[in-house]
């Protein structure tokens, strides 16, 4: 279980995270849902701390983070290992092929060998019926192609949580439907996931536990169903506007 | 005409071999180096300050330096460099420059080094910043996320930039013939001084730099064509 607890990120101009504490649960999907400009990213990219709140707490593990403080590299490095990360677009390492962009983080950062780390890659590609694209570039793949990709990099990494930030936002219809695919697989397969989408029928869908932000503070934090059946008068404008 | 060809006959060898043995090793040499100095100024140029007391200052004097040499030999002619290092420095006792190869490597490298920094630095900022998050959220260390992610891709970005610079550094070798250096162009100075065709040596030794860049041209294309699937 991964909890933050009275996270406040403050800008200049602006403060993107006001107060906000919830737990994410192992084995369950988390969708983070709001509209844009809420929080929702910030307080995603907060738990591998691309994002460093201005106060606040993060507890994974054995390990607690106090945004206060220093935080050391090998906590950074360690919490890091916790996540793997999968970006809106253009994230794949552009100068190498897909088999080389998934062992990068497994040979480079976890020191596996070429070889083993190979075998588990062609494990994934296979798993994934992308092994014929292999050898090609990011830029030789369509969009829904190189965001399947980017969820295998992520797991050739064997994070315990999946991180994923606005994953199809970029992508036609029919390419978010492959990518989707592939989410919904892995949620039924109880990969612990934390995912900010606009998409409400993948929430819908595949979501346990649904985070609701709105200017920076949580506006519902409970079931999926409880969610989608809430009576209160924002969530349902919410709800209203995104069916549009 | 066929003087000109004759002419073209009788000196092209020895130009040719006098590039093949001044001329393109100065160049690669210097660019080399130059190349080098340009990526660690530019690193250094966009560093972020430490927070640690020590670490930040030593890092706040070497920006102040790096953006001193950049300022430096931006600011002054490649000629005026030369003088100063090849006359001045050792009439200032300082002998180790009173060997022109020495002084113009020296010159053409820092020289190089100080513009193409320029380029490095704009094409580290504008690999997108999700290619290095990509990286840091996969556990890369910092020196990873540049060697590995960021500074193979601000390669290929540079290609047009740097092979600008290494275009312009071809030519500007002909200043070593200034300090002493037998080049291609100071060939055929001399060679001029003796068969008194000033006009058809020049236009000679003009065209034969012209098939060298022209050279270094083609190869650029290729290069770039080749990198262009590095992109996303």
């Amino acid at each position: 279980m991964i909890e933050v607890k009275h996270i406040i990120k403050q800008y200049p101009e602006k403060r993107a995270l006001d107060d906000v504490s919830a737990t994410f649960n192992a084995h369950e999907t988390t969708v983070i849902l709001g509209p844009s400009g809420s929080g929702k990213s910030t307080l995603l990219r907060t738990l591998n701390l691309l994002e460093r709140p201005t106060s606040g707490t993060l507890a994974l593990n054995d390990l607690t983070i106090n945004f206060e403080a220093p935080i050391a590299k090998k906590e950074i490095f360690n919490v890091r290992q916790t996540f793997g990360m999968v970006f809106q677009e253009k994230a794949l390492f552009a100068h190498l092929t897909v088999l080389k962009n998934i062992i990068e983080g497994p040979v480079q950062v976890k020191k596996e060998s070429v070889a083993v780390a190979t075998k588990k890659a062609e494990a994934l590609l296979e798993r994934f019926g992308m092994t014929e694209l292999a050898a090609r570039y990011p830029s030789e793949l369509s969009g829904g192609q190189q965001q399947r990709v980017a969820i295998m990099r992520a797991l050739a990494m064997q994070p315990e949580y999946l991180l994923l930030d606005e994953p199809t936002s970029a992508l036609d219809p029919e390419l978010e439907a492959q990518v989707l695919h592939v989410l919904k697989e892995l949620a039924t397969q109880r990969t612990s996931m934390i995912v900010v989408t606009h998409n409400l029928g993948f929430a819908r869908q595949v979501a346990d536990h649904i985070i609701f932000i709105e200017n920076g503070q949580i506006g519902y934090d409970g079931s999926a169903e409880g969610f989608f059946s809430a009576t209160d008068n924002r969530i349902q404008q919410f709800l209203n506007a995104m069916s549009f | 005409m066929t003087q000109f060809i004759q002419l073209a006959i009788q000196y092209l060898p020895s130009l040719l071999m006098t590039a093949i043995t001044y001329t393109l090793p100065l160049t690669a040499i210097s660019f080399i180096l130059g190349l080098i100095f340009a990526i660690l100024t530019a690193l250094i140029r966009i560093a972020k300050l430490p927070s640690e007391t020590v670490a930040k200052l030593i890092m706040s004097v070497l920006k102040t330096l790096a953006a001193f040499y950049v300022w430096l030999f931006r600011s002054t002619p490649m000629i005026v460099q030369l003088f100063i290092v090849f006359y001045g420095l050792p009439n200032a006792h300082i002998n180790f420059f009173a060997n022109a190869w020495v002084s113009a490597i020296t010159v053409f490298s820092l020289n190089t080094g100080a513009y193409a920094s320029e380029s490095v630095r704009a094409a580290i900022l504008s690999v997108p910043k999700v290619q290095k998050e990509a990286a840091e959220s996969l556990g890369m260390t910092n020196r990873q996320v540049y060697w590995r992610v960021v500074l193979p891709q601000a390669a290929r970005i540079s290609i047009p930039p740097l092979s600008n610079s290494l275009i312009s550094l071809l030519k500007d070798t002909s200043l070593a013939s200034v300090i002493t250096i037998v080049e291609m162009f100071y060939l055929s100075q001399q060679i001029a001084a003796e068969n008194y065709k000033i006009l058809s040596m020049y236009v000679l030794v003009a065209m034969v730099y012209a098939l060298l860049t022209t050279i270094l041209t083609v190869g650029q294309h290729y290069l770039e064509r080749y990198t262009s699937r590095f992109t996303i």
